[in-house]
């Protein structure tokens, strides 16, 4: 029965989201976006993407991880230097160079997950801004990554719909992720970590593998990223990144995938409208970020996750009261 | 040999102004147990006061140190008060995010207000000039720098030791609870140590925009998260540890910078904080705390 239910669950989402997709290719050939929608959606889905990463580690582990654009800095470059030095086919090129990023993102979050997360939270929250910053010195000063001046006419390989897979991929694999027996074990560190422990939950192996998926999920934000903006220099990869992402993730929820989604899009035409005072911009950010923390620490959807179809049988719950 | 000597003063120099934005971070993670993220974009804070006082109001510059450091230590305990004392009893990690809003709201309050440009900030005590002993030369900005954070350090440990604000202080960091049951008034406490952990942070934020001439609404972010890293390195919540990290870390920067790499000497500085938090993870100086269930 509870299979089943499953199962079926599964393919009603499955259905949206294909539909979803049906709507975007749609409305790309109808030329409903323009090429400027298409570019604030498509960084909106790479902010998504990445934001979602640090949500795992952040809501889900509760660590605090402050170097998410520094895995992304290394998930870009990876997959900028495939695509400038290799010559692969364009689909295996794009699933390549962003397998690459992300596993290259993923072998650095395990380098240095195992130091910081032996240590309590807020030490891992330096250790990662410090591991950005040496990762952004590393691109300024490494022979091969350009300097200043960065890598430049990187193929394009990403489009909207090709983003919408990788985001729709990245997301399931998430939602999975925290239900699987894997998940459920980074959830027990984050609610005590020495109850977890007395339990039997090996927390530094989990805290060390649940960090490396989310460095790794951030390196393929990354690839996504180089691949669609065909230029890349260290300078985009700063500690406010990895803030902003920290941002989504608060607004949206500790701990809800569908939270961070609402909150990347509605940042992302937010920011539209206040591109004009872009100076107040980030000030408002700044209050905004406060005053969730005081009034509703677990964000705005906390924990909650926006499901299809419990949202379906509360609707046909509601109809049936009313007749 | 003459040249690591001025090397070795010019860590000092460096390491003084570290040793006192450390003591801020150390103080406050001593007393509730946060990263003060805000701490850095404090000294930032204090730069622009002295700068004004210095230029629009043409003070000297004993007076606007002065004036500086006094409204740094009430914004520290305003801070407090708004941000980090609603939440107390929160989990960590909400009282780290609040931290980093406070942070980027200073940062960009301060850039919205005044500008994105580098002010100069005047050379009013001629640092240029310098003490010469062979070839070995000692400006007067360093002999300044050094002269006047030795002296607010030698200041914070008589006030810690020898007051009984002080005593509450350490009680407080002992255990909160017991001194609250002593009939310390723990806010308070709280209050006075983010008061004089932003006055010290001030200080040291002064004397940074003195030595490079600038002053500029992001100014706080490098010299703070060094001064976070020196903290940690002393081990954190302890006050000598603090002053020794400081010294450490400005002495490793400018070794690096002077026979390395000038480019890589950041790193270097990074690299520590995590060699460090693999081999002693409670620093040079910092006490081993069990975790209790």
């Amino acid at each position: 029965m509870e299979r089943k239910n499953f199962q079926k669950n599964y393919l009603i989402n499955f259905i949206a989201v294909l539909f979803l997709f049906g709507i975007i290719v749609m409305s790309l050939q109808m030329k409903l976006i323009n090429n400027y929608y298409q570019g604030l959606l498509i960084i909106a889905g790479i902010n998504i993407m990445a934001a979602s990463s640090l949500n795992l580690a952040a809501g889900y582990m509760g660590q605090l991880a402050l170097g998410h654009a520094g895995f992304m800095a290394i998930g870009a470059y990876t997959a900028a230097l495939i695509g400038l030095h290799t010559n692969l086919p364009v689909m295996a090129k794009l699933i390549v160079g962003i397998g690459c990023g992300g596993v290259m993102a993923g072998l650095f979050g395990v380098l240095i997950g195992i130091p910081a997360l032996r240590l309590r939270g807020d030490y891992l929250g330096i250790v990662t801004l410090g591991f950005g910053e040496i990762i952004r010195i590393a691109l300024y000063n490494l022979p091969f990554t350009g300097g200043a001046a960065g890598l430049k006419k990187i193929p394009k390989l990403i489009n909207l719909p090709i983003l919408f897979v990788i985001l729709v991929l990245v997301i399931s694999f998430l939602f999975l992720f925290v239900r699987s027996r894997h998940g459920r074990a980074l959830l027990s560190i984050k609610e005590d970590e020495i109850a977890a422990e007395s339990v039997g939950v090996p927390t530094i192996y989990y805290k060390v593998y649940g960090f490396a998926v989310s460095a790794f999920l951030a390196g393929v934000a990354g690839g996504c990223l180089a691949y669609f903006q065909r230029a890349l220099d260290p300078n985009k990869f700063k500690f406010m990144l990895s803030v902003e992402f920290f941002i989504i993730v608060v607004l949206g929820g500790m701990g809800s995938f569908t939270g961070t989604i609402l909150a990347g899009l509605f940042l992302a035409f937010i920011n539209e409208f206040l591109y004009e005072v872009d100076e107040l911009r980030l000030v408002i950010y700044a209050v905004l970020l406060i005053v969730v923390m005081i009034f509703k620490p677990s964000g705005l959807l906390g924990n909650r996750e926006f499901s299809l179809t419990a949202s379906g049988r509360w609707l046909k719950r509601k109809l049936t009261e009313k007749k | 040999m003459e040249q690591l000597l001025q090397q070795i003063i010019n860590s000092l120099h460096v390491g003084s102004i570290y040793a006192l934005i450390a003591l801020g971070y150390t103080m406050v993670y001593g007393i509730v147990q946060l990263i003060n993220f805000a701490h850095g974009d404090i000294l930032m804070v204090g730069a622009y006061f002295a700068f004004f006082g210095l230029t629009a109001y043409r003070l000297p510059f004993g007076v606007s140190l002065l004036v500086a450091v006094i409204i740094c230590a009430l914004l520290g305990m305003l801070i407090d008060k708004i941000a980090y004392k609603p939440l107390r009893n929160a989990p960590r990690i909400s009282a780290l995010i609040t931290a980093l809003g406070v942070s980027m709201f200073l940062e960009n309050g301060f850039r919205y207000l005044f500008g994105a440009d580098t002010k100069r900030m005047p050379d009013i005590i001629g640092a240029e000039k310098a003490f010469r002993f062979g070839s070995v030369r000692i400006s007067h900005m360093t002999f300044i720098t050094i002269a006047v954070a030795v002296l607010f350090m030698l200041s914070l440990q008589l006030i810690v030791h020898y007051t009984k604000t002080g005593k509450a202080m350490r009680s407080v960091s002992e255990d909160t609870k017991a001194a609250q049951l002593m009939g310390i008034n723990v806010d308070r406490t709280i209050a006075i140590t983010f008061a004089i952990g932003s006055a010290l942070g001030a200080v040291g934020g002064i004397l940074y925009s003195m030595n490079y001439y600038e002053v500029q609404p992001y100014m706080g972010m490098m010299p703070g998260l060094k001064a976070f890293v020196a903290a940690v390195l002393g081990g954190i919540g302890s006050i000598p540890g603090a002053m020794l990290g400081g010294f450490v870390i400005g002495g490793v920067e400018t070794i690096t910078r002077g026979y390395i790499s000038s480019t890589w000497a950041d790193a270097f500085v990074f690299g520590i904080l995590i060699i460090v938090l693999i081999f002693k993870p409670t620093g040079i100086l910092g006490k081993n705390m069990k975790e209790k269930v």
